[in-house]
């Protein structure tokens, strides 16, 4: 039957495709280096003020053109609220939270981390162009979710 | 030459208690429905900048509403649909009556889980959502309501089971009709899938609501959920593919081309479900980017069965419309039977279903998830998928399931015909505002009307308007089907009892060679189980033991 003869094409055809999209996302994760969060450590969330690096929220530079910022999410907020950066920075962001699950996501950027308490969060990115990012929580954390917002500013004074 | 997939196609009468627990059902699940879409229309007006949270007497809000939305309609509309449509098709595909007592005792389980979920929700003691991840903690009733839901489910699969078993007594050797095998592995899948959400419930999540563990573990219990929450799709989509296999091709005017190819499908939905929950946690901490990977690879595994779907379900259309007299390479596709209701809402659901598969697939696409994670974009997939696939497959099956179960025929084809197609815009309009929101960054489950940040964002203003309209559609649409339905069961002229919409296969099952062991279950679960174990086994073992380190939360 000719039927017979079309339901191998079509399934060939759709293995192929799913294998073709599978091997983009695995080239674009080693040779690009385009991965998703992993693992970076655990921590007691009751004691997060007090362990290093969260008992010096905010933004620290450990290089030219390079800067770790340790923020902590809270119900609902985000500790420090605003961090500015100068263009062609790349920034590594290490994150947790204090209480509930929260969302951690930059807007216009890649950087999309959930914040689950008893875990860092981190994830680095490069900002390229001037200009201010939105910083959400987009994890339903209870009745203030709507207001738990940050900001990233990037300013026009280039990385030296 | 064609082959039937029930034991016995002629003579069949559904006994009266069996027909009473699957009205029970699909009528539960339809007034639950009803509960739920009136908060969808408030979500999706409040995308558009309406805030009418505060206006229901008794309600505190926006994520209340929420929580109701998601929990009656993914949770318990699907299991009682499920329970109520594959018991009938379990019991129609071995012309066998099912016992009565696990039946009764699933439906009492249903409502009694319902009863206790709902008391927490409305009493605003359990404002977690549907996905309730600690340590939000809800009042205990929410988790056993919801653990008794499941095991509702569990009773009717072992109806299910039983009646395999004493079939499988009386006709050694044969093949398991087609009917039957589908609804056997749908159940078969889900209670294995179903144990992640069990066990973070009853191990982990009541103990701590009543007080008798002073801590949960966040990152464990959300990876507990997921390796349900993602099969749970399929346990709400393969009673749907009963229906696009099973009678779809009937009401076509085709046949459903082969049987060995669906027994294949199924039992890759089995194998390949489970195993890839932590697609869902991409942008979790403390879980390794190889194990992502994993589950990546193997969504993109499951992916392919519902690619065979396409090509049997459009191949059964295709020969229904050229029977039409329907020519040419797509000609055909306006030649099938569109004048009937519960066909074209199930084809409109595929078409949606397209759309779905294919935002599922960016959405299961690794590093290409940091895009869309969370954001608006999600609840757009998932309307196409079971907002459209199932919810309007469902009203499709209705169409002819409602005027099956009263003996009546339908009331008004006509207006039921238009509610499909009014219900596909709107959901097409939802879909498409918030999928466009997401991309622009908008979040998912935030109430946007009042987000202290939507106004440095003016690109969510359209998209938000869209998804408000699309809403109001869709909500017309569903009051439409409750209506139709109402009528049709009180006032439907009365009609001869008839038998279901039954297709026939082509290519029959073979009763020698490789296929005698597609019917063995024991050996597929087995794969399962050793998929699972692969894909989940090196998390656990390293995470192990549970950090018990979170005191509840109720910020709601």
């Amino acid at each position: 039957m000719k039927i017979e003869r079309y339901e191998e094409i079509f399934l060939g055809l759709s293995a192929v495709v799913l294998i073709l999209f599978l091997n983009a996302l695995l080239y674009a994760g080693l040779a690009m280096n385009l991965r998703v969060p992993g693992v970076a450590g655990m921590i007691d969330p009751a004691k997060v003020r007090e362990t290093p690096p969260f008992d010096h929220p905010g933004l620290h530079q450990i290089a030219p053109g390079k800067y770790q910022a340790v923020i902590i999410g809270k119900a609902w907020s985000f500790t420090p609220k605003t961090i500015e950066i100068p263009a062609g920075s790349e920034v590594t962001f290490l994150a947790t939270s204090v209480d509930i699950d929260h969302g951690f996501y930059v807007d216009g950027t890649r950087i999309n981390l959930m914040l689950v308490p008893g875990q860092i969060s981190r994830t680095t990115y490069r900002f390229d162009k001037p200009g201010t990012h939105l910083l959400l929580c987009h994890e339903y954390c209870g009745l203030g979710h709507q207001f738990m917002y940050g900001k990233i500013v990037v300013n026009k004074t280039v990385v030296k | 030459m064609s082959t039937p997939i029930v034991s016995s196609p002629q003579a069949y009468e559904l006994a009266a208690n069996e027909r009473s627990f699957v009205k029970w059902n699909i009528y539960f699940g339809f007034a639950v429905l009803s509960v739920g879409v009136l908060h969808g229309l408030r979500q999706a007006l409040n995308y558009a900048g309406v805030d009418t949270m505060n206006s229901i007497p008794g309600m505190h809000g926006y994520y209340q509403g929420l929580t109701v939305h998601g929990v009656f309609n993914a949770l318990v509309l699907t299991s009682a649909f499920a329970n109520g449509f594959m018991a009938l098709t379990t019991a129609r595909g071995f012309n066998r009556k099912l016992n009565p007592a696990l039946l009764q005792a699933a439906l009492w389980t249903l409502l009694l889980g319902s009863v206790m979920a709902s008391y927490a929700i409305f009493s605003n003691q359990a404002s977690v959502l549907y996905t309730f991840y600690p340590p939000l903690q809800a009042h205990w009733t929410f988790y056993l309501g919801l653990a008794l839901v499941v095991i509702s489910t569990w009773l009717t699969s072992f109806a299910l089971f039983a009646a395999h078993y004493g079939w499988r007594r009386e006709h050694p050797g044969e093949r398991i009709p087609l009917l039957a095998y589908m609804s056997l592995v749908t159940y078969w899948m889900w209670d294995i899938a179903s144990l992640g959400i069990a066990i973070e419930v009853v191990v982990l999540l009541l103990p701590w609501s009543l007080g008798l563990i002073h801590g949960s573990d966040p990152l464990l219990s959300r990876t507990l959920f997921w390796y349900t929450g993602h099969p749970i799709v399929y346990f709400w989509l393969l009673p749907v593919y009963v229906s696009w296999y099973g009678m779809v091709p009937k009401q076509a005017g085709g046949k459903l081309f082969s049987d060995p190819l669906t027994r294949v499908a199924f039992l890759m939905f089995l194998c390949l479900s489970i195993p890839v929950g932590f697609h869902h946690q991409f942008s979790d901490p403390g879980i390794s980017p190889t194990f992502k990977f994993i589950a990546a690879a193997l969504t993109f595994g499951v992916f392919f069965p519902s690619l065979m779907t396409a090509f049997s379900v459009m191949y059964a259309l295709e020969i229904g419309g050229r029977k039409n007299g329907g020519s040419g390479l797509i000609g055909w596709f306006f030649k099938i039977p569109w004048r009937d209701p519960s066909l074209s809402a199930q084809v409109l659901a595929m078409i949606g279903f397209l759309l779905g598969g294919a935002t599922g697939l960016i959405n299961a696409s690794y590093s290409i998830n940091q895009v869309v994670h969370n954001t608006a974009f999600i609840p757009g997939h998932f309307h196409l998928t079971v907002g459209t696939a199932v919810v309007l497959s469902y009203m499709g099956i209705a169409y002819w399931l409602v005027p099956y179960l009263q003996d009546r025929t339908l009331w008004s084809p006509g207006l039921a015909r238009l509610q499909g197609w009014l219900y596909f815009v709107g959901v097409m309009f939802l879909s498409h505002g918030l999928m466009s929101g997401g991309l622009r960054g908008m979040p998912r489950r935030t109430m946007m009307a009042r987000a202290a940040y939507a106004k440095f964002e003016p690109s969510w203003h359209v998209p938000g308007l869209m998804t408000g309209f699309g809403g109001i559609v869709m909500f017309i649409a569903v009051m439409l089907f409750f209506l139709i339905i109402i009528m049709t069961a009180f006032f439907g002229e009365k009609r001869a009892a008839e038998d279901l919409p039954l297709t026939e296969t082509i290519r029959p099952p073979d009763n020698r060679g490789w296929q005698i062991g597609l019917d063995n279950f024991g050996y597929w679960i087995a794969i399962t189980v050793a998929l699972i174990v692969m894909a989940y086994g090196p998390f656990i073992v390293t995470y192990m033991p549970p950090k018990l380190t979170s005191p509840g939360f109720q910020a709601f």
